[in-house]
């Protein structure tokens, strides 16, 4: 029965969707004040009606019910009751109903917030929104139905995959779409924007709150993915740029460059036209994920069960979507004017070279990852691009960037001299230069001119971004006065770039001095690894709720202190499920000891894997900064203001 | 309207058929690199006989089958019948090569399914199998008579690649000089 | 997708996500361990849902990982291990393909579109170059505009 109403429910929202796709759009086409106004309710209905039917989903894997094939494939009685919720959203099927309801999520926040936007320009808004929302929802009815029910409903179901029963897994697909999908509103602005001919400022302003919110999602869903990645895959590694991965940080880059080209559209009305690509391209890019993940294109470990068919009905939502709003674009940027001027030295050119790099660094991603499949289609062979060639190409393509982040956010609009910013930059940068080189050698015990130039680097992002507050509060009278009324986007900003600092950091010197070795071991026995001395005291059998273990114990100490005592793993989940090998980790701010179990060699002994990773979680501390610094710049109190100017202006433009 | 608001466009349409292109594709696939090359070594025991080794060069002269296969693999029992058919019709010499697996029960395999085999060569530990690019079973090479591979067969054999493809070639292959 | 097809298909997807090779190895020098862990890094593991030979568990894994200890150990050099595998496998195995003819677009795009890129900026530049006397109006804009 429920599951029944699920579906039931999802048709329902179809149909409002289908509604609110074409009465609102009309509506502010003809001045239709009565059609305009259908747009809010009906997100609100939609969105009800979804979270319906993913709480019918919800149910069905909570009480077990086996009778439907999604919860007999992804469930069993014996999971801990987490997982059974994380199961909804851990195959094909309940992805997408999670994708669709997090769509309507959005769509229910922009109906709730918009109250100082003009109503045309929200209908055109929603109406687009759930244009994307349609072709999910059919998708799902006709090709991957999370309702289909099992004539003979087995006793027990199989499982959730082992790799999939983790918090950091369960909560990283949530945090991921919640960015992907926030995209979409973006994306629906400027469509909105382009079918209005409304090409002033106002929709940059309107549109940056919810992509910062949308991007700083995105940060912590693939953040969460790589630090899952990197205590569950038991190798040490943190990014493998496979092409799911690929994905989820291609749109991250757009998304990154549609955010400070938003501020240069909002701010200077210029890169107009370019800003409404971006906005389309960074959702598109959401969609491409969309497509790789569930076709079979691509070979990734992350896919879900591919199938071509389905890959089919994605491809034509593609070319519907994407091709439609480009088609758009071309029709309508034409006529996009802006009258903006500059100097060479100004932030309106740091935002562009910003733009730039990222595009290229998203099409060097893009690039790599299709590689393959490009050679495959036209007969020249078959090629694999893995990380060895990533690593080779992205690196020199970012790191111009990073040496101009904090510059660019001290350049002055339109018109500012070389000399003005760069004189107090002067001797900071050598100082740079100096601990950079010397950090290495000092600190890390072993120079190299890698981690030298990475530590620079990461020293002069961190010390341009700070100089920036006191660029602004250091000429005036009252400097805490003046500290305490610095916006939040300038808080949000300098958080950001402060966080690259760290990404910076963490990632050179983790690729550089981490420590890993494989060896043989007899209980008693110890190894010593750097300043560690890991002893293993042994192997025993355990369980747990729905598996059995044999688990180890190892102390660590460090100049004989013992401080801590790791217990590695290996779990069996049962037959049909692979061996699980859960590492052991000692987490800490400048490094990590990990301790995985391989096999059993002989008698008595086994294979221990031993890391030091040192300074891996920078990584993603650099990931919470730059997220925090998105959340709280979209709370900035300007885009809260201005709302009576606003309308007014706009009242004139809806009738374009 | 001015051409260069087209770009995204065009290069998205390229895009869309690249990927179309791509749900025909097979990413998994790995062509083989010794297509159209002398075979690599092939010095085994034989299952029946530890004691005969088997080499390429016996077959040389003629075109001749390689059968990857074990009796783990699914899909070798899947496509056997179609090896044993090929077998009675004379004059195709089909070598086996037994991948990884358990003489007594490759044997015993054979006895039930049918030995459309001339001679199986065991590799218990696959070792000359990675000389071959044999990266799952069931794989199947077309050699000529110059002991030159000309086709891999990558899964398991159907009635329509052996119709359209693998037969057809036999037959030039029977018609060109040693 | 009938059920036992997607029972197949995900087993085969955990099939290849279990822990890596844990595996103790003597090698003759540290320069030989360096290359043997370069190596795996690089070369791809064939059965694998993309994975490299140092994270994968499959049977092939295993046995090309000793293949290649075996190769450094004989006294062979990168290259030639690299060589080996592509001889045999194609330049599928491969996770940094090689620099030839068929990968140009490959290696040298990112340093053309970085080229296209820049030239770009400074079109776009010279364009909305602010010059004295131009028509549009010269705003105060605050400092702490963002």
């Amino acid at each position: 029965m429920i599951p029944e109403l699920g579906l039931f429910s999802l048709i329902l929202a179809l149909s409002v969707a289908l509604v609110q796709a074409t009465l609102p759009l009309i509506g502010a086409a003809r001045n239709n004040p009565a059609w305009i106004a259908l747009a809010r309710p009906a997100a609100f209905a939609q969105a009800l009606f979804l979270f319906f039917s993913f709480g019918c989903l919800t149910w069905s894997f909570l009480h077990s019910d086996f009778s439907v094939l999604y919860v007999a494939s992804n469930s069993n009685t014996l999971m801990p009751t987490i997982y059974k919720v994380s199961a909804v959203w851990g195959a094909h099927e309940g992805s997408l109903l999670l994708w669709v309801c997090i769509l309507g999520a959005w769509g229910l926040a922009v109906a709730i917030f918009s109250r100082d936007l003009p109503d045309a320009f929200v209908a055109r808004v929603l109406a687009v929104l759930a244009m994307i929302a349609i072709g999910f929802l059919l998708f799902m009815l006709f090709t991957s139905n999370p309702f289909d029910r099992l004539p003979n409903p087995p006793p027990e179901g199989r499982t959730l995959n082992p790799l999939l029963q983790d918090p950091g897994l369960a909560i990283h697909p949530p945090m991921l779409y919640f960015g992907y999908v926030g995209f979409a509103v973006a994306f629906a602005f400027a469509i909105a924007a382009l079918i209005g001919g409304q090409m002033d400022t106002t929709w940059a302003r309107w549109a940056r709150p919810w992509t910062n919110i949308a991007w700083a999602f995105l940060t912590l869903g693939i953040a969460l993915g790589s630090w899952w990645a990197y205590y569950e895959l038991g190798w040490g590694g943190w990014w493998f740029w496979d092409p799911v991965e690929n994905a989820s940080f291609m749109p991250w880059l757009i998304g990154t460059a549609l955010i400070h080209s938003l501020a240069a559209t909002e701010k200077r009305d210029t890169l107009k036209a370019w800003t409404v690509l971006l906005a389309i391209f960074a959702f598109s890019l959401s969609l491409l994920g969309t497509f790789l993940v569930r076709s079979g294109v691509l070979t990734s470990v992350h896919a879900f069960a591919s199938d071509p068919s389905r890959g089919v009905f994605i491809l034509i939502f593609l070319l519907v979507v994407i091709g439609g709003s480009l088609t758009l674009y071309a029709v309508r940027a034409p006529e996009i004017r802006s009258n903006a001027r500059f100097d060479l030295v100004s932030r309106e050119v740091g935002i562009l070279i910003n733009n730039v790099l990222l595009l290229v660094a998203t099409l060097t991603v893009l690039l790599g990852t299709l590689f393959p499949l490009i050679t495959d289609a036209l007969g020249i062979g078959k090629y694999s691009v893995g990380p060895p060639y990533f690593n080779a190409v992205f690196l020199p393509v970012t790191a111009p960037l990073a040496a101009l982040v904090g510059v660019g956010a001290l350049a002055r609009w339109k018109s500012d001299r070389f000399g003005r910013i760069f004189k107090p930059l002067l001797v900071p940068l050598v100082i740079c230069i100096a601990l950079g080189f010397a950090f290495p050698a000092v600190v890390m015990g072993h120079f190299t001119i890698a981690a030298a130039i990475g530590m620079t680097l990461a020293l002069w992002v961190a010390w341009t971004t700070l100089y920036g507050i006191w660029a602004r509060i250091g000429a005036k009278t009252n400097r805490w006065q003046a500290l305490w009324q610095l916006p939040r986007g300038f808080w949000g900003m300098t958080l950001a770039h402060f966080g690259i600092a760290l990404f910076i950091t963490g990632i050179t010197l983790t690729s550089i001095y981490s420590h890993e070795k494989d060896v043989g071991i007899k209980a008693g026995e110890s190894y010593v690894l750097g300043d560690y001395e890991f002893v293993f005291d042994g192997i025993k059998s355990t369980r747990g709720p729905n598996y059995s273990a044999m688990t180890g114990t190892v102390r660590v100490l460090e100049n004989g202190r013992l401080i801590t005592t790791l217990h590695p793993e290996k779990r069996d989940y049962g037959p049909g499920a692979m061996p699980m090998t859960e590492a052991a980790i000692d987490p800490g701010l400048f490094r990590d000891l990990y301790v995985a179990i391989g096999e059993p060699i002989g008698e008595n002994a086994w294979a221990l894997r031993i890391y030091n990773k040192v300074y891996i979680r920078w990584i993603w501390l650099a990931a919470i900064f730059m997220a925090l610094g998105g959340v709280i710049a979209a709370t900035d109190r300007r885009y809260r203001l201005v709302k009576v100017r606003d309308l007014q202006s706009d009242r004139r433009t809806v009738t374009a | 309207m001015k051409a260069k608001f087209l770009i995204p466009l065009v290069l998205f349409l390229a895009l869309a058929a690249l990927l179309g292109v791509g749900l025909g594709l097979n990413p998994k696939e790995v062509p083989s690199p010794l297509v159209g090359k002398p075979t690599p070594k092939l010095s085994l025991p034989a299952l029946d006989d530890p004691n005969r080794i088997v080499t390429t060069e016996e077959f040389l002269g003629q075109p001749w089958l390689l059968n990857v296969w074990a009796t783990w693999c699914v899909s070798c029992r899947a496509e056997h019948h179609l090896l044993v058919e090929l077998s009675k019709h004379g004059n195709l010499p089909i070598v086996g090569l037994d991948y990884k697996d358990d003489a007594e029960a490759a044997k015993q395999w054979l006895r039930e399914l049918g030995n459309p085999y001339v001679v199986t060569a065991f590799d218990e530990k696959g070792r000359i199998a990675i000389d071959w690019g044999v990266y799952g079973t069931p794989e199947t090479y077309v050699i000529d008579k110059k002991g030159i591979i000309r086709y891999k067969q990558i899964g398991p054999l159907d009635v329509k690649t052996l119709e359209e493809k693998i037969l057809p070639l036999l037959k030039q292959l029977q018609e060109e000089t040693a | 997708m009938k059920p036992m097809t997607a029972l197949l298909l995900t087993l085969m997807l955990w099939a290849t996500a279990a822990v890596a090779g844990i595996e103790t190895r003597a090698f003759d020098s540290p320069a030989q361990e360096q290359a043997y862990k370069e190596l795996v890094f690089e070369l791809r593991c064939l059965v694998c849902q993309n994975q490299n030979l140092a994270d994968s568990n499959a049977e092939l894994a295993v046995d090309l990982r000793n293949e290649v200890f075996r190769m450094l150990k004989e006294g062979k050099s990168k290259q030639e291990v690299l060589d080996f595998m592509v001889a045999r496998y194609g330049n599928f195995v491969l996770y940094r393909p090689p620099v030839d003819k068929a990968t140009s677009l490959l290696w040298f795009g990112p340093v053309v579109m970085l080229a296209i890129g820049l030239l770009i900026v400074v079109i776009f530049i010279r364009r909305h170059r602010n010059r004295p006397g131009d028509s549009s109006p010269d705003e105060v804009i605050p400092e702490d505009d963002f």
